[in-house]
């Protein structure tokens, strides 16, 4: 099935939002890369083609943007902020155990395909840090021992309960949770 | 401590509150709405706003009534007013707090903005790694909508406006207004030559608002307090109403706090904040986010509000205040911005785009102690041909903390050079010489 047979019914109600069809184009991006874990050629030509854009015109977007992948990653990408706030709080020693616990650094995934690792910038979460992100969710004010317990929770359970969150009416967000990018 | 009213931060500060539609309209939540729209007309609604003096709290401190007077009255087509939520100044994470944990707050702003500006299409532009974030705001705006606060028809006035949340995909950039507009339109995140404006000329080439998430949490209480109130908090006339510091560093408690426009730094890290985590003196400090040039000890007296801080030579920005103490390097700090800045220059304008770059790599030597002395020359002399000479601000903010540490802590960079030297690491003749 192609992506867009797959996501009809969103791809309507996302197109429906914008006067514009080019403004679907990143809520499209996240789609595909829900789908697969990153956006593939395929996908980004179907999508060209839904908004009536050139590929290029396609690609050009995409790559302005740190959050899409274009190819492949760890099931799990721990992203870590290095800016300022959390290295003054030991965002480096973070990058340091994760380095003993999995054998990574920046840019690499473990040999089993689960973590991927990136340094990356800013997440507006200066007040809690040294934190991540991993997929959708934010851990913060991370110690050692929080951290080991988040790598041996995704490893068994695909998550954790350490990250942030829910704030509010938590079964109705889980429910309408539609696990995205 | 001193005590001081809560405006934003009231309602979640209570114990057990969810940020639900029922518990906001049991503090009052919607009340705003339902005294203004219909009652008072949009040309008033902006006039009161103009009279509260709120500033915009995103960073540039713009008078939002008088942005809201800009949108061309006679024009007949869409308008659109897009809520920047894309949070990314590092140092800032307040509108953060306010969406999550109040959802409705941010709601009701944004109802009562598109009501005086005569938009019906709201967007919500929240960075996209906000992604918790992004599922409270739906979820708060499906309760709305089906409570009758959002959509067709509000509350019987045949008044519409319809919201929307639209995820960002990871720029710096686009919290930088054209650039927002730029993005929400499919497209790379480029800044926009100014003018024309996007009062005239926004989204969609049609008459737009672009207001902060924190702006816009303040107009119900502006609408249901009134103009006058608002404006006799903090440092009036020019700096009225409170801001939501985010105090981060090397405080005991890190976080925000709501505190009316000029206290003073002092106040709010050492009675709020907790004071410095080992006591140690307080180094520098950086007012309001990243872009915001670092001040000193000499500074913890300088009230909190956009002319003081402006004054002592910064600025008060998005309210990110970073917090460092005694032992920290200067030049290392400098330096961690000055790779946030390098990795977030879209690239549109070369001095900009290259010059990131070369301010990267001489810190870096510096550092490293490969430094020579011609390097401090150098980098002022890049940071000169940067500011005031790109599309948007972003020029001005990337030579922000290299300026202020070279101002202040000079012989931090020197003595490392003397290392450099000393140490007889590398041996260059100077530029430009043989």
């Amino acid at each position: 099935m192609t992506f867009s047979e797959k996501y009809k019914d969103e791809i309507t109600d996302i197109l429906s939002r914008y006067p514009v069809k080019r403004s679907a184009l990143i809520p499209l991006l996240y789609v595909a890369q829900r789908d697969q874990g990153y956006v593939t050629e395929s996908a980004m030509q179907e999508i060209a083609q839904l908004l009536r854009l050139t590929p290029p015109q396609v690609y050009e977007t995409i790559t302005f943007y740190t959050m899409f992948n274009l190819k492949p990653t760890g099931r799990f990408h721990l992203q870590v902020c290095k800016s300022l706030m959390c290295a003054l709080v030991g965002s480096d020693t973070l990058f340091g155990w994760i380095h003993a616990k999995l054998g990574i650094g920046p840019g690499e995934t473990t040999a089993d395909g689960l973590f991927s690792l990136s340094a990356v910038e800013c997440l507006a979460a200066c007040g809690t840090g040294p934190m991540m992100q991993v997929n959708d969710d934010y851990y913060e004010q991370l110690t050692e021992d929080k951290l080991d317990r988040i790598v041996s929770d995704l490893r068994s359970t695909g998550t954790s309960p350490l990250k942030s969150g829910p704030f509010m009416w938590p079964e109705a967000v889980e429910s309408a949770d539609r696990p995205s990018s | 401590m001193p005590k001081h009213e809560l405006i934003l931060l009231k309602n979640m500060m209570q114990p057990g509150y969810t940020g639900s539609l029922s518990d906001y309209e049991k503090t009052g939540g919607y009340q705003a709405l339902r005294k203004t729209l219909g009652k008072i007309a949009p040309a008033d609604v902006t006039a009161m706003v103009r009279k509260s003096g709120l500033r915009g709290r995103g960073g540039a401190g713009f008078p939002t009534g008088v942005k809201w007077g800009f949108l061309p009255k006679d024009y007949q087509g869409p308008r659109y007013l897009c809520c920047n939520a894309d949070e990314s100044e590092p140092g800032t994470f307040k509108d953060r707090q306010l969406m999550e944990r109040d959802p409705h707050q941010v709601l009701e702003g944004i109802v009562l903005s598109c009501y005086a500006i005569g938009a019906e299409t709201a967007f919500i532009y929240i960075r996209g790694e906000m992604v918790l974030g992004s599922k409270i705001l739906e979820h708060a705006i499906a309760e709305a909508r089906a409570a009758g606060y959002i959509g067709k028809n509000i509350l019987g006035t045949g008044i519409h406006a319809d919201v929307w949340v639209h995820r960002g995909a990871g720029a710096y950039i686009c919290g930088e207004e054209t650039a927002l507009l730029e993005s929400l339109e499919g497209k790379r995140g480029l800044p926009r030559i100014k003018p024309p404006f996007p009062a005239t000329h926004g989204l969609y080439n049609k008459p737009t608002v672009v207001n902060n998430v924190e702006t816009l949490a303040n107009l119900p209480h502006i609408m249901s307090r009134g103009p006058e109130w608002f404006a006799a908090i903090g440092s009036p006339p020019k700096s009225t109403g409170t801001r939501v510091f985010c105090v981060s560093g090397h405080v005991k408690r890190p976080g925000n706090y709501e505190v009316p426009m000029g206290v003073t730094v002092r106040e709010l890290v050492y009675e709020h904040a907790g004071g410095m985590r080992s006591d140690q003196p307080i180094k520098a400090f950086i007012p309001g986010g990243a872009s915001a040039p670092f001040l000193t000890p000499a500074h913890l007296d300088v009230k909190l509000d956009f002319e003081h801080v402006a004054a002592a030579g910064s600025m008060l920005g998005s309210g990110g205040v970073t917090v460092m103490e005694e032992g920290t390097s200067m030049v290392w700090a400098a330096l961690r911005l000055m790779e946030f800045f390098y990795h977030e220059s879209c690239g549109k304008c070369s001095p900009c785009r290259e010059g990131s770059s070369w301010l990267v790599q001489t810190l870096r030597r510096i550092l490293a102690k490969r430094g020579r002395m011609e390097d401090l020359e150098t980098l002022l002399d890049l940071c000169k041909n940067i500011a005031g000479r790109t599309v948007c601000a972003f020029g001005d903010a990337e030579v922000a903390p290299i300026q202020s540490t070279l101002k202040y802590w000079r012989q931090e960079y020197v003595d490392l050079i003397n290392e450099a030297e000393a140490a007889n690491l590398i041996k260059l003749e100077p530029v430009g010489k043989g």
